[in-house]
């Protein structure tokens, strides 16, 4: 077994339901993916599981393969997530919030600029985040995520929110990652028309 | 994918993010961070009105008063610590960020005593003079409650992560946190009125200066594991 990102035997419980028994996958560099189930099957909770912040009743996650229990913080520096809730604060500007998100994770050497173009935030720049709309709050979250040099991205429910432009710009974005030999793992409901191998895990 | 020449930010500089976003944020919202100030200066004017003019008596309970109402004041304002950043989803993001947990915990600790805590400190000698306080007594109170607000904010900030994910969870965040925080108004509070007795108090000093520093040591891991169990 050399996969870059993989797990054998996962078991969840939550409260009295098991939501997933003897979960397998592997995933190498240049591959998406993709959790598909219906509501309350499991795929947060399982990405938040590889994330590590969910203790899992059996299996063991592994990066380069060794346990992720045992390597954290070289793991959470080799992610970011793109979560339900952005994460990022009302109160502050786009700027105020992805600066602070920089002292944090290692930074690609992209302009921030040329970043906000593509998004197509460059004129929310200075506006409070509370003040922006829940797609417009989705594309600082994904300037977030495209600012972080980091192989694996998680990404759960991406297309929450977006317009058609925003939803096909997810799939490019991500199809350019997988391009570069990154990895996404992805939890989304509509179909995923990208050129890159598809690991599907179903729930 | 060739990230090797980019560095990941040292935890020196996650420290002083947090704390930069921190008082960041309250700045932009200075009506969350005057409240427990509010609260403390309202009870400490309040009481002489209460009890009366006698000059003896307010000398006897000064020490006593301050010392209840910044304990209070303090656990009060901690129930918001991470309240907020667990709604928006930026504690996930902290426990997913490649900073070690209790570094970020810390940085969230020292920016919410640097709002709530030392003020307090600042204007404890305007509330002490209301006790007819000397200015040499005012001295010691003030160096007993800067110690004293360190530790009750980083004990504090246990119960705090601890009761993130309940509603309401004042009443249980008080009761988790008030048998640490006894031994600190014992002493915080008797130092002070040994000092106005005009008798040896050095010691109350020093076991509030180890108490701090103790709490230093060992609350960001206790909270950056609470926050883990609570988040889960």
């Amino acid at each position: 077994m050399t996969a870059k990102l993989s797990a054998n035997n996962l078991t969840l419980i939550r409260g009295e339901s098991c939501l997933f028994q003897g979960l397998e996958f592997a995933l190498n560099p240049g591959e998406l993916l993709l959790l598909e189930g219906q509501n309350g099957s499991g795929k947060t909770s399982l990405m938040r599981a590889i994330a590590g912040m969910l203790s899992l009743e059996s299996g063991e996650i592994f990066w380069n393969d060794m346990p992720v229990s045992g390597q954290r913080q070289e793991f959470h520096g080799a992610l970011v997530w793109l979560a339900h809730r952005t994460g990022l604060k009302g109160d502050l500007t786009l700027v105020e919030n992805l600066r602070f998100e920089g002292s944090l994770r290692r930074q690609a050497k992209t302009d921030p600029e040329v970043i906000y173009e593509r998004l197509g935030i460059t004129r929310l720049k200075r506006l409070a985040l509370r003040s922006l709309s829940a797609g417009q709050q989705r594309r600082v979250a994904l300037a977030r995520m495209l600012m972080a040099a980091v192989p694996l991205w998680l990404m759960d429910e991406p297309f929450t929110n977006l317009d058609r432009e925003g939803r096909q710009l997810v799939m490019d974005l991500t199809q350019e990652h997988l391009e570069r030999g990154g990895m996404c793992v992805m939890a989304a409901h509509q179909d995923i028309k990208i050129a890159s191998p598809i690991v599907r895990v179903r729930l | 994918m060739d990230s090797s020449n980019l560095q990941q930010p040292g935890i020196f500089a996650g420290l002083l993010a947090i704390i930069r976003r921190d008082l960041l944020l309250a700045w932009k919202r200075p009506g969350d961070v005057l409240n427990p100030l509010f609260f403390f200066a309202m009870v400490c004017t309040l009481f002489p009105l209460a009890v009366g003019p006698s000059a003896e008596q307010l000398t006897f309970s000064g020490p006593g008063v301050l010392w209840v109402a910044a304990l209070l004041s303090t656990l009060l304002s901690l129930n918001s610590l991470f309240m907020s950043d667990y709604e928006d989803g930026s504690l996930d993001q902290m426990l997913v960020s490649p900073q070690p947990l209790p570094v970020l915990a810390l940085g969230k600790t020292i920016a919410h005593w640097l709002i709530s805590g030392f003020p307090l400190v600042l204007i404890s000698p305007l509330l002490a003079m209301t006790y007819r306080m000397p200015s040499a007594v005012m001295g010691i109170l003030m160096l007993t409650l800067l110690l004293g607000t360190i530790s009750l904010s980083l004990l504090g900030s246990i119960g705090a992560a601890l009761t993130v994910g309940l509603h309401r969870g004042t009443a249980l965040l008080s009761l988790l946190i008030l048998p640490l925080a006894m031994p600190i108004l014992l002493l915080g509070a008797n130092t002070v009125s040994l000092a106005a007795a005009n008798d040896v108090y050095g010691t109350g000093i020093w076991a509030l200066g180890a108490y701090a520093i103790a709490s230093i040591s060992l609350a960001p891991y206790a909270t950056a594991a609470a926050l883990r169990i609570s988040n889960e």
